[in-house]
């Protein structure tokens, strides 16, 4: 019976998530008001919340629901145009903080839509084919926004309002973890994950499996274009080539790295993966080079077994049983030693 | 070479069932793929408590039956009544919700979610809370869960598994696999319940267990069990009326007792005397 594996409680789990982020907040944020952050560190801030909201998003299609896809940039980017459009539209009417969070509703909603739009040909596939599928659709909306008049072209668009802050960038990365942690762990994630594990059987169950496919795939694609109307106001200019699929690997790359299916994994190498490349800056010419072997060595790192052993050493619960394992055994060699 | 007539379908339902709608009645099913005919003529009617059995050699096509039921293959002639509605062009979702669940011959659980998760998909159609309460976690979240989570122990506990509910479906041993496939069927709170080989890979004193525990289900929950099986003594011993699949034909149907001494199904297992 000692191969039956217990799972911990995803509730607990989750606390910890949000615990972990929002220390990690508080300290950076001390930091930033303080002056002790130097400017090239204030401005990884808001990319680095761009990224989690991103890779915590498309964990939900990859991970939970267990479907690879390459579009991710591609429903980014329509949102960050629709945001962006509507806060230069809106920049004399509304003040700012009605605007942006319109401007995030509204972009992340014109995701969505194209994620139904793009959803209904894409999700009749699996697998492969489903991954190449959605890496066109990805390639061909990055075309269309180049060859359009009011998107700016392949010149960009100027003129929104800069409006991403760090803090504004933080609520939004608590609300998206909040609220895919709570569907993962509702009737609905579990639909979405019985999926995952098996299409067939969640049929049996009475699960409308191309609904719930067309769920995750949508919310994923909402969060996408919230954190592209983020990413869109936080430049000066917003350019078409930025989400080609380089970017949608790049976030394949965060979520695999973090662990498919696991949250908080998503939020530490989302954190990795955005810092790295700027840390290795003063590398200059071997930066690349560095960036790929690093990234080569963790994975290799995070699927070995004897690491994930390491880890389960590692962690909170197993460290404060080992110290209370010693403190007893010294305490009974002491008894020991005085009934001498 | 002995002619192959049915039994007419009404004889096998048994008697306490007899003046209700039968929960399933299938007529004249059959599928072709390609140009072979993998089942023909596949008339059966279950009674609503009934412990149905379906039996034949390897590749009689039993499991295709089963395919069919629950309209993961469309056939392509005759049509199947659940409870007396038609079944044709449903989703295999829709026929779930309308009262047949099934089970597996190759195990599918969802292994890497825990063993109460697996009966709670079951649950999925009768937990009550909408997508604004799974995204919120309010709206009546946590009382749909807790009623969820009883409803699921409660069911796990029929098979004396509710200790395990913790622990991961994927590193369940193979027959406690195999019972929570069951219990997750009985999740979706079926009116009939397709069990393909439920003994598969049990010791005797398992199978006899689950015999046990069959009947228990059928007692307890009012439904009818309709299973393939290839032990003999498990579909001899619990089955109150059984069909024998040859080619994808039934070749006989009646009591085990009329099974057991029928010269078709004899044939079928052991080759023609003689030959």
């Amino acid at each position: 019976m000692d191969s039956i594996k217990k799972k911990r409680k995803p509730l607990t789990s989750n606390l910890i998530t949000l615990a972990i982020v929002c220390v990690l907040f508080a300290v950076v944020f001390i930091l930033v008001e303080t002056g002790n952050a130097t400017r090239h560190m204030r401005s990884m801030l808001v990319p680095i919340c761009i990224n989690i909201i991103l890779a915590v998003s498309l964990n939900l299609t990859v991970g939970f629901l267990g479907e690879l896809t390459l579009g991710h940039a591609g429903f980014m980017s329509v949102g960050a145009y629709a945001g962006c459009l509507f806060s230069i539209a809106m920049e004399e009417i509304l003040p700012m903080a009605l605007r942006f969070p319109l401007a995030m509703l509204v972009g992340g909603l014109v995701a969505a839509c194209f994620g139904v739009l793009i959803g209904i040909p894409v999700l009749r596939l699996h697998g492969d084919y489903l991954a190449i599928v959605t890496l066109a659709f990805g390639e061909i909306i990055r075309s269309i926004i180049i060859n359009l008049e009011f998107t700016g072209g392949a010149a960009g668009l100027k003129g929104t309002p800069q409006d991403s802050t760090f803090v504004i960038a933080f609520v939004v990365v608590l609300i998206t973890l909040v609220v895919i942690m709570n569907l993962v762990n509702s009737r609905h994630g579990r639909a979405i994950t019985a999926i995952r594990d098996n299409r067939i059987a969640a049929e049996a169950c009475g699960i409308n499996v191309t609904y719930f496919r067309m769920l995750a795939f949508v919310i994923a694609a909402f969060f996408a274009g919230v954190a592209g109307v983020l990413y869109g106001h936080n430049l000066s200019i917003l350019s078409a080539s930025t989400f080609d699929y380089n970017k949608s690997i790049e976030l394949l790359v965060i979520v695999v790295l973090g662990g498919m299916g696991s949250i908080r994994g998503s939020v530490i190498s989302a954190i990795i993966i955005t810092v790295l490349p700027e840390a290795l800056r003063e590398l200059d010419d071997f930066r690349m080079l560095i960036y790929a072997l690093v990234l080569i060595v963790m994975m290799i790192l995070n699927a070995s077994p004897r690491f994930a052993a390491l880890k389960g050493k590692l962690n909170y619960k197993a460290l404060a049983d080992a110290v209370r394992a010693k403190s007893a055994s010294s305490k009974a060699n002491k008894g020991g030693q005085t009934h001498e | 070479m002995n002619k192959m007539v049915p039994l007419p379908s009404k004889a096998i339902v048994p008697e306490r069932d007899a003046d209700k709608l039968p929960i399933l009645d299938v007529r004249h099913l059959g599928i072709d793929f390609g140009g072979l005919t993998a089942v023909d003529d596949f008339n059966f009617t279950m009674g609503r408590t009934e412990i149905g059995g379906l039996i034949g050699p390897n590749g009689a096509g039993k499991t295709t039956v089963f395919n069919l039921l629950t309209n993961v293959y469309r056939p392509t002639r005759g049509s199947i009544l659940v409870d007396g509605v038609d079944t044709l062009g449903m989703s295999t979702h829709q026929v779930n919700k309308l009262g047949i669940a099934r089970t597996f011959q190759n195990i599918r659980l969802f292994s890497n979610m825990t063993v109460l998760d697996n009966v709670k998909v079951g649950l999925h159609n009768s937990t009550k809370s909408n997508l604004w309460a799974s995204v919120t976690h309010g709206f009546g979240y946590y009382k749909a869960e807790r009623q969820a989570k009883e409803r699921a122990l409660e069911l796990l506990s029929v098979f004396h598994m509710q200790d395990l509910a913790g622990a991961e479906a994927g590193s369940l041993p193979y027959g406690a696999q195999r019972r929570l496939e069951i219990v997750r069927a009985l999740a979706t709170d079926p009116g009939i319940m397709l069990l393909d080989e439920p003994a598969a890979g049990m010791n005797p004193s398992e199978t006899t267990e689950l015999m046990e525990n069959i009947r228990k289900i059928r007692d307890t929950f009012q439904i009818a069990i309709m299973l393939i099986e290839h032990d003999m003594s498990l579909v001899m011993g619990i089955c109150e009326g059984i069909a024998v699949l040859n080619y994808g034909k039934i070749i006989a149907k009646g009591t085990p007792d009329e099974i057991k001494s029928n010269p078709a199904v004899i044939e079928a297992y052991l080759g023609k005397k003689g030959a």
